[in-house]
């Protein structure tokens, strides 16, 4: 690591003005940034740690149904008390090992908007909205690619709000080394319709499976998938997996999570 | 039976209570009163001259010392390579030197170029981005038959070619061996990769150098399997500084699988540098820095083919390798795709005919050199892979067609110069058939039909030869050292005993199952017997573990030891009785005179060897301490059979192992737990080739896979549970204790197991798939189906 100043601010208002300074870099739950910095591959003058903010802590449900969760929250926080939308919770529960499920957060997983993050699928793939210090982005907005999101600097995500489904799963098939998604799907089937969130696969990120979306509004059954087909252009193409490999991947792991749906 | 456990008991590790609680002392939890740290600033481009190292401006950073270039090591040594292989042609192998500091060009990423010496590990890092550096690119070879090809660049501007040494073995049976083919009725062949791997042991290595300025004694600290021959390499090849003024310690050591065999760089730098310095310097190597620094394993490239006749006997096999070895010669690099490979080409079969080409080839990628197995893995995989081809092509049941072929009488000579002294390989054949329950096979894969997935059932057959060595035939074979080992025994006034092993443990158990075979043979509690190990400065010369030698080789010096001890505990023991020697029995710790009821005990005569009021000082000195050194006569031969099941998900390509069954024969068994815990972990590190690791390098020599994020390890729920036997026991028939050594047999045992089990699943479904290179993974079987 290079030095750097760290400042552990306990509100939101006092995290923004500290991220208003020349080279200020948010620390959520450091599961990137920490070895990031370790490798000397980002030199950021101070860090603004924000697990001390309570206010964007916590579980809760809204008034219309969503479910809120502040976005300092941690998967291992998501995993034990997401227990109305059980396909996030168990998408919690799989993140990484224990170690990262008890540092890392909702919040800094949406900023960093890995290709192969699982928070992404579920956010995209509810349809959710991402609140942010000074607005509130909806999922079909936020993710612009990898690495690259609607946040500008000094904005930080203070909460997600999840429509809960009818029922909804997230199926993935994991990286042999790092255990990140090389594909993942999540599928929510609410009254007006299905959503498919695919993560892990495209150069661009996170992305809707618009053609699966629409057979599956139509016949929530796996079944409804027979024939689809997605193209390895532009998926990641690796070590780990072709692209040809991922695209087919897609399919298998979307009828797999229309199959466990619950 | 000792009543704290002898030979034969599962008695607990008793290390593990310091591993367990940290109370370990690790090289890194070495810290010397003014110590200063090294970082070593290393290549990031594969091939590369180097026009300028400028550190003015770094040595100009805060709490810097120094920084050392290669230019500071032109009058030292390079780091010597301990085995000369003479090639097909009688020439000796092409050995380049191998400078501590890069000079002039570097040649793998990771080679180093500067070391940057400072009062912190910060400030050395700091101060490391701050030396200025001309390199200019030069263009990489990595694979290794475009790096023999007329005009490849040249790893060593001053060899002749990218050709190590091209070695064929046995020569003279290279015409018989072609013969062989022409007539036979049946050819099977197969061409593979056996992928490179990294070690990853779980402690990094480190190295602490210390310089005693009053007395002019260097002491180096440091992660090693063998601390004597760091000591005599580093010291006679590369500081030049005799053996009685340096000291090598390896204290606790977590892990090794052969990667710290050798002697590094950084070992040599910090011994260096802490007599230059006048302080000490320590260096702890990062998991990045780990990956392109340690010695490699494996990377074999091969076309092996089988012969048979039309009875289907083997009657030939003819095999072609090339055979990586990095940049550089590592330590015993020339030896491993030689005599730890073309030696164990005839398996469990009885072949009358083998021939064995190997060509070592220079590479822009790390050192490559001995990893658990050592060759013997790469001979294993490419035979028994072979076999179970040639069954499929003559639609013959695998397991007859090795039955048939199996070598049933010992002593047996091979055509490829090892004598197996003893074995019974029906015996692990019908073990094999018990434990893992074949005739339950076809309900499993039909409930594996069942949920959609693929079941499969793989075999193999292995023989290695460890208990390395005995040193006047490696010495014939290019060995620059001799393979023995060691140890001194010291019985102290009251009765306990301290045992100094030239052996090394790190892993092995070995201060529990060492204690339990002299513990057996005085027949005296475990726990009064200590084993130290690891500290040149008290034991005696010993040439450390590797080579699942340590029982067999080790563990013979310590008996021939306790034996001497016996020996004149029984004068000692007839002075005091007033008896003839030959009448004096040892049992159970006490000395009794055959027939009588005449006896002492064994703390009695050690008191009196100490207290020597009443002893026969006349006819033998005081005191009580041997030492023996024990040379082999010849390898040791552990054998078994496997068998893996495994699941395809043919949706996905995913390979899960459902069932994992080993039947070995380790001859005599010292401590059956520690035994078990070694075939565990090489089942576990051969499932991690077969389906998981692999190191890889891009066209330009950029290794790309540089972390646990690209590199895959095997975890715990990739393994199933072990069903593992080692009942059938055909004791080593020329060491005293009747064993063979256990600690690669896994490894080398199940990548050919599971390939075999997959294939064995595609081939059930109709799919006609005869081969996919290791690893396994999900992708590679999704393509090939």
């Amino acid at each position: 690591m290079y030095a750097f100043d760290i400042e552990r601010p306990a509100t939101i208002a006092d995290a923004i003005s500290a991220l208003g300074t020349e080279e200020a870099q948010a620390l959520g739950g450091g599961q990137t940034l920490i070895p990031t910095l370790k490798q000397r591959l980002a030199a950021p003058a101070k860090l603004v740690c924000l697990s001390a903010i309570k206010e964007m802590q916590g579980i809760c449900t809204a008034d219309d149904g969503a479910l809120c969760i502040g976005g300092g929250t941690t998967h291992a926080e998501v995993a034990a008390g997401a227990g109305v939308y059980p396909a996030l919770a168990s998408l919690a529960a799989h993140i990484g090992d224990p170690a990262v499920r008890n540092r890392g957060t909702i919040g800094g997983s949406l900023a960093n908007n890995d290709p192969s993050a699982c928070y992404p699928a579920a956010v995209l793939g509810s349809g959710a909205t991402v609140i942010t210090s000074n607005r509130s982005i909806a999922a079909d907005d936020y993710f612009q690619g990898m690495f690259t999101t609607a946040l500008e600097d000094g904005e930080i995500i203070t909460e997600v709000r999840f429509p809960v489904p009818e029922k909804a799963s997230y199926q993935k098939f994991e990286q042999p080394a790092s255990r990140f998604a090389l594909v993942g799907v999540f599928v929510a089937k609410y009254a007006d319709g299905v959503r498919v969130a695919v993560t892990g696969a495209s150069e661009e990120g996170v992305f809707r499976w618009t053609e699966a979306e629409a057979a599956l509004s139509g016949n929530f059954a796996p079944e409804a998938l027979e024939g689809l087909t997605l193209s390895g252009d532009g998926m990641i193409s690796d070590l780990h997996g072709s692209g040809a490999y991922r695209a087919h991947l897609v399919g298998v792991m979307a009828r797999r999570a229309v199959a466990a749906a619950s | 039976m000792p009543k704290d456990g002898g030979i034969g008991a599962s008695t607990k590790r008793r290390e593990d209570i310091r591993f367990l609680t940290g109370n370990g002392n690790y090289t890194d939890d070495i810290n010397l009163r003014g110590q200063a740290y090294v970082h070593f600033l290393r290549s990031d481009v594969a091939h590369g001259r180097l026009n300028k190292v400028d550190t003015s401006a770094a040595e100009a950073m805060p709490g810097v010392l120094r920084i050392f270039t290669g230019k500071d090591f032109e009058g030292v040594g390079g780091l010597p390579c301990g085995w000369q292989v003479t090639d097909r042609f009688g020439e000796v192998m092409q050995e380049p030197g191998h400078p501590v500091l890069a000079q002039g060009k570097v040649r793998h990423v990771g080679d180093p170029i500067a070391a940057v010496v400072a009062e912190t590990y910060a400030q050395a890092r700091d101060a490391a981005e701050a030396i200025e550096l001309d390199i200019e690119e030069l263009p990489a070879v990595v694979d290794m038959k475009k790096a023999l090809e007329e005009g490849a660049p040249l790893v060593h501007d001053e060899l002749k070619n990218n050709l190590c040494y091209d070695w064929g073995f046995v020569e003279e049976n290279k015409g018989a061996v072609d013969e062989a083919f022409a007539k036979a009725a049946h050819v099977t062949t197969l061409e593979l990769i056996n992928n490179r791997l990294v070690a990853n042991p779980m402690e990094p290595r480190v190295a602490v150098g210390d310089f005693n300025r009053s007395t002019g004694d260097s002491t180096l600290y440091t992660t090693s399997q063998n601390p004597h021959v760091i000591r005599l390499l580093m010291g006679a090849f590369v500081l030049g500084i005799p053996e009685h003024k340096l000291r090598v310690v390896a204290p606790d050591v977590g892990g090794g699988f052969g990667s710290k065999i050798f002697h590094y760089a950084e070992e040599a730098f910090c011994t260096f540098a802490a007599k230059a310095l006048n302080r000490p310097v320590k260096w702890t190597c990062s998991r990045s820095e780990a990956f392109m620094t340690d010695a490699h394993g494996r990377d074999h490239v091969t076309k092996i083919e089988l012969a048979l006749d039309a009875e289907n006997n083997f009657t030939a096999i003819r095999t072609d390798t090339y055979a990586n070895m990095g940049a550089y010669l590592s330590t015993f690099a020339p030896s491993v795709p030689t005599w730890l490979h073309g030696t164990l080409m005839a398996g469990n079969y009885r072949t009358p005919l083998i021939y064995v080409n190997v060509k070592a080839v220079f590479t822009n990628t790390v050192p490559v050199d001995a990893y658990r197995g050592a060759g013997r893995p790469e001979a294993t995989y490419q035979l028994e892979r072979v076999i179970d081809k040639a069954a499929r092509e003559l639609g013959v049941d695998p397991i007859g067609l090795r039955r048939q072929n199996f070598i049933t009488q010992f002593p047996y000579a091979t055509p490829v110069a090892v004598e197996y002294d003893t074995g019974d390989y029906h015996a692990t054949m019908d073990k094999l058939e018990e434990i893992a329950d074949f005739s339950g096979f076809e309900a499993r894969r039909k409930a594996s039909a069942a949920k959609g997935k693929l079941r499969g059932l793989g075999i193999n057959c292995y023989i290695e030869a460890c208990g390395i060595a005995p040193s006047n035939l490696v010495g014939q074979l290019g060995a620059r050292a001799g393979l023995y080992e060691s140890a001194t025994v010291r019985v102290n006034a009251t009765g306990g005993l301290v045992v100094m092993t030239g052996s090394h443990s790190h892993g092995q158990g070995h201060e529990t199952s060492f204690a339990q075979v002299v513990a057996e043979m005085i027949g005296i509690d475990a726990n009064m017997v200590e084993i130290v190990h690891g500290d040149t400065a008290n034991t005696p010369m010993g040439m450390g573990t590797y080579g699942s030698r340590s029982i067999a080789v080790g563990g013979s010096a310590m008996v021939r030891a306790t034996e001497k001890i016996i020996n004149k505990a029984k004068k000692i023991a007839a002075h005091l009785m007033e008896a003839s020697e030959a009448d004096i029995e040892l049992k159970d710790g006490k000395f009794s005179v055959a027939g009588t009821d005449k006896s002492v005990a064994w703390g009695d005569v050690t008191l009196a060897a100490y207290v020597p009021h009443n002893y026969p000082l006349a006819d033998i000195e005081p005191g009580l301490e041997e030492t023996a050194f024990y040379d082999p006569s010849n390898f040791t031969y552990p054998s078994g059979a496997y068998a893996c099941e495994v699941e395809v998900d043919p949706d996905t390509g995913k390979v899960t192992i459902e069932r994992f069954a080993a039947a070995d024969d380790f001859g005599n068994i010292i401590n059956p737990m520690i035994v078990s815990g070694q075939v565990h972990g090489g089942i576990g590190q051969g499932i991690g080739q077969a389906l998981l690791e692999s190191c890889v390098y891009d066209e330009n020599g950029q290794l790309q896979t540089g972390s646990y994020m690209d590199y895959a390890m095997p975890r715990a729920d990739d393994v199933p549970f072990y069903q593992v036997d080692h009942s059938c026991q055909t004791p080593c028939t020329h060491n005293p204790l009747g064993v063979k050594g256990c600690g690669e047999a896994g490894a080398i045992g199940s990548p050919p197991a599971v390939v075999n089990a997959v294939i064995d699943a595609l081939q059930r479904s109709g799919r006609n798939i005869t081969h996919i290179d290791m690893p396994l993974s999900p992708s590679r079987v999704w393509q090939a189906m």
